[in-house]
């Protein structure tokens, strides 16, 4: 088996006293395109710094390709950044630019100049190349950023919030782009973002981080459906967390009440649960189905919710409600138009029903 | 109606600060040597100054030292600047301190303290001894303006220029000096009208083998106001005026 | 030119550290030390330690000079304080297009030579200079002023002269002053004076003292000012310091006025400190 091109062996980092980073381990395979999510402060650029060199580590280790490099200096290792100001050098070309890290390693004139044209090919900008930094647009200085970057065929490219700056059309094209390029070039990408959207729609797989420590490595369908805790649970998409209580176990069967309604559901985590335990009920608002009184019979009424509509948002493509229970829970749900329901008509104050699809939730420990 | 006084009180200053200048200038053209009036345009004072050798002399010492003093100081201040900017080291902020303070300590003082250094190591006061004292008075100027301008780069481009291979000296040349070469250059001409001008320090430091042109003037104005003056004193306004013209254009923010 | 790390860090280092050790530390040490040592007639100093410098300079006569000084340094420091403010206020307060060109305008008088401009003043104020030409022409009065070689010429000279110095810094702090809190003051109901004096004056302060700390000690230690135009009359500090290393010939003496005058500095940007510690209060801004 094929040593990982990145290893992170129990990786802490402080500053002052204040641990950073604590206890971090992770492997990366080489080709990846892996993203590193977390809100601001949760670690993730002090993770990327220290991958690149710009820090060392307080306790473990950096091991690239099989080698430990917490002692090599950034450019001796063959990781190399995207920042994300870009830091182009303003009074250079888009050429001189990406030709520096060649420049600086002595590279022969000719080869300087094929590798530099291929690299401004690949993000197609080669007709660009005698241009200023400061005659380029947002989106194109990105690309001469990266083009620096990879030119130099780095092993790993870190990228910092390379989107941020970015509006959003841009943004999305931009993430598909990169997407490509990652796939043309077959370096391994770590891409480091407090976007769930963009995380979840480039990544191969996710790194979830809150509060230096990493929560849950997965792809992008594991982190969404099945979140490991409550943080990532929270980060990663809209969610309705009901506090709930376990009434009784049955097998791998649970009797769990919640929003005044009981259930019987699956421990499809098969967790080590005790009768009278409080746990978290995760469902995600798309999975609720909201209907009218009118529309409901008494029967399919015993496992609905009831509940009255507080706001109406609509977003275009879908509505989203926000529905509080008689117990006072908010439920946030989202409908989408399609032939089911056409109209989706709802008024603030009309009592409805929710319903979620049995299997649908997920139990996380509180 | 209210806001009439900002204009016209600005006027009022900026004639109180141009005023006598442009009269000394006026009257350098004066056909007449004593009186206050006019009598017609004449350009004899500037022929005697062209004809004055031994004043063309001194004017030429003056150009050499603040030449020499500004180039050595914008050299040793630009460096020291990327220094203390980049590096920790001890007396880093001793150092940063000294320097600060060369700018607030009395011209009085600085110039007495290098007369008896100069004493202390029996060198004999001329070109040499203005010539380090003119650098010394400069550099504080020339690291200010520098770090003023070091500190406001994106410090990225440093860390993208390592993470690319360069050498610190490779960042310096193809880097800082690039980017800093407009602070540099007003530096420069900014150290030259300082050191042109100077009167203080050069009056402790200099000796009867090299004259310059302040302390001459000096001399001369104590014996009151001449055509011959005006127009000496008209000259060099010009060439500071145009140097500090310079050295702020050098300095403007892009927009 | 291929260098290693270390070495670009020793030159970047060293060439400053040495130069400013040498020729700024090492003279002012000097000066220290050779205010203590005995004056002589013979040579400029005997190897003798002794305080008794400093006791002479206390002589009752330096006093009076000392304590003259010190208050033609306040008038000076105060007027150009009043005369300066309400300018870089306006100047702040303009329309950028004009503002760089005001800036432009004030930096001239601020880099040309002072004495230059000292004797551009001489001519205005001399007997037969344009100020007494006006004033008998406009009938104010019938005779010449004799305003040259008098402590009010030199006081001219000096605002003359250290007026830029002073209005830059107030510039420079006023320019970045957000004018949007004078107008949530007159909102609030603050009338002209107090959204001044309450918001904006406590603002200006750093300018204010940068302000005073280039006037202040260099309204006395500019002895050329009070030679070109008070003649043998006025004797400042500075020309008080400077006689005794030429015609005086007490360099000890000298030496020990010079490092109490440093001291003296010192204790004012000291209690400044002291009163406003805040860490990242620069001295220019």
């Amino acid at each position: 088996m094929k040593q990982p091109v990145l290893a992170l062996s129990t990786v802490s980092k402080a500053f002052d006293q204040e641990t950073i980073l604590d206890n971090v381990s992770l492997t990366v395979e080489a080709g990846e395109f892996i993203t590193i999510l977390g809100p601001s402060g949760c670690g993730k650029t002090t993770l990327l710094r220290l991958v690149a060199g710009f820090e060392q580590p307080t306790q473990g280790d950096i091991v690239i390709e099989g080698r430990v490099v917490n002692t090599v200096a950034p450019h001796k290792r063959r990781v190399n950044t995207v920042f994300q100001s870009y830091a182009l050098f303003p009074h250079m070309t888009v050429y001189d630019n990406v030709a520096f890290g060649l420049s600086c390693k002595n590279v022969p004139r000719n080869e300087i100049d094929r590798r530099v044209m291929d690299a401004l090919k690949s993000v197609r900008l080669d007709h660009f190349a005698t241009r200023k930094p400061d005659q380029l647009s947002g989106g194109q200085q990105q690309r001469v950023a990266i083009a620096r970057a990879v030119v130099n065929e780095p092993l790993v490219l870190l990228l910092d919030e390379p989107l941020s700056a970015l509006d959003y059309r841009l943004r999305l094209d931009m993430q598909l782009e990169l997407k490509r390029l990652q796939r043309q070039l077959g370096i391994t990408f770590i891409l480091v973002t407090h976007d769930q959207e963009e995380a979840l729609s480039i990544s191969d797989r996710v790194v979830v981080m809150h509060d230096g420590l990493v929560q849950q490595v997965g792809t992008p369908r594991q982190i969404y459906e099945t979140p490991a805790n409550l943080q990532v649970a929270r980060f990663v998409g809209a969610a309705n967390i009901f506090e709930a209580t376990i009434e009784g176990i049955v097998d791998q069967q649970l009797d769990v009440s919640f929003a005044g309604r009981s259930y019987r559901l699956k421990n499809k985590r098969s967790l080590a649960l005790q009768t009278g335990q409080a746990i978290s009920v995760l469902i995600r608002p798309e999975d609720f189905s909201v209907w009218d009184r009118t529309e409901v019979d008494s029967e399919e009424k015993a496992h609905m919710i009831p509940a009255v509509v507080e706001d109406v948002i609509y977003k275009g493509s879908t509505v989203d409600l926000r529905l509080r229970t008689e117990s006072g829970e908010l439920i946030q749900a989202s409908e989408f138009f399609d032939e089911d329901d056409e109209e989706l008509n709802y008024r603030v104050g009309e009592p409805v029903w929710a319903e979620f699809q049995l299997g649908w939730e997920e139990i996380l420990l509180s | 109606m209210k806001r009439l006084w900002q204009p016209a009180y600005m006027s009022l200053v900026f004639a109180f600060l141009y005023l006598p200048i442009i009269v000394l200038v006026v009257f350098s053209f004066n056909h007449t040597t004593y009186s206050g009036l006019w009598h017609g345009f004449t350009w004899t004072w500037y022929k005697e100054l062209f004809q004055d050798t031994d004043l063309q002399t001194i004017a030429y010492h003056s150009l050499l030292i603040s030449t020499f003093a500004s180039t050595v100081a914008v050299c040793i201040g630009a460096l020291g600047a990327v220094a203390v900017f980049k590096y920790r080291f001890i007396g880093r902020q001793g150092l940063h301190a000294l320097i600060m303070a060369m700018i607030i300590v009395p011209d009085l003082i600085i110039g007495i303290a290098l007369l008896l250094l100069y004493h202390f190591f029996d060198l004999t006061l001329g070109f040499f001894s203005l010539l380090i004292a003119h650098i010394t008075f400069c550099l504080p100027f020339v690291f200010v303006v520098v770090y003023g301008r070091i500190i406001t780069l994106d410090k990225n481009l440093f860390e993208a220029a390592r993470d690319l291979g360069a050498e610190d000296i490779t960042i310096f040349k193809k880097i800082m000096l690039p980017l800093l070469m407009p602070a540099i250059v007003a530096a420069w001409f900014l150290s030259f009208t300082m050191s042109f001008d100077d009167v203080v320090i050069s009056f402790f430091v200099s000796g009867p083998s090299y004259q310059i042109l302040p302390l001459y003037i000096f001399s001369q104005v104590k014996l009151g106001v001449t055509p011959e003056i005006n127009a000496l004193c008209s000259m060099i306004l010009l060439i500071t005026c145009i140097a500090a013209l310079a050295g702020q254009w050098f300095l403007r923010k892009k927009p | 030119m291929k260098m290693s790390n270390r070495q670009f860090k020793i030159m970047a280092i060293g060439f400053i550290s040495v130069w400013m050790a040498i020729f700024a530390a090492l003279p002012l040490l000097l000066t220290f030390l050779l205010s203590l040592f005995k004056p002589s007639t013979t040579q400029v100093v005997v190897p003798h330690l002794t305080l008794h410098n400093y006791v002479d300079a206390f002589h009752y006569l330096y006093i009076r000079i000392f304590l003259h000084s010190m208050l033609w340094a306040v008038f000076t420091t105060v007027l150009c304080l009043v005369v300066a403010y309400p300018f870089a206020y306006a100047m702040a307060k303009m329309p950028s297009k004009y503002r760089a060109l005001s800036l432009l305008l004030i930096m001239v008088p601020f880099w040309t030579s002072s004495l230059i401009r000292t004797y551009a003043m001489m001519t205005i104020i001399k007997a037969k200079g344009l100020l007494n030409h006006c004033l008998i022409a406009l009938h104010i009065i019938h005779a010449p002023l004799q305003i040259l070689y008098t402590p009010v010429a030199v006081e001219i000279g000096l605002v003359y002269t250290l007026l830029p110095f002073m209005i830059l810094p107030l510039y420079a702090n006023l320019e970045k002053f957000d004018w949007r809190l004078v107008e949530a003051a007159r909102d609030l109901g603050a009338t002209p004076w107090t959204s001044f004096s309450k918001v904006v004056l406590p603002v200006s302060m750093p300018g204010i003292v940068s302000g005073v700390l280039l006037v202040f000690l260099p309204s006395i230690t500019l002895f050329y000012i009070p030679e070109v135009l008070g003649g043998a009359k006025s004797f400042l500090l500075g020309n008080l310091i400077k006689y005794q290393f030429l015609d005086g010939s007490n360099w000890p003496l000298g030496a020990a006025m010079s490092t109490l005058l440093l001291l003296f500095l010192l204790l004012m940007i000291g209690l400044y400190r002291l009163r406003h510690q805040r860490k990242n209060a620069g001295l220019f801004v």
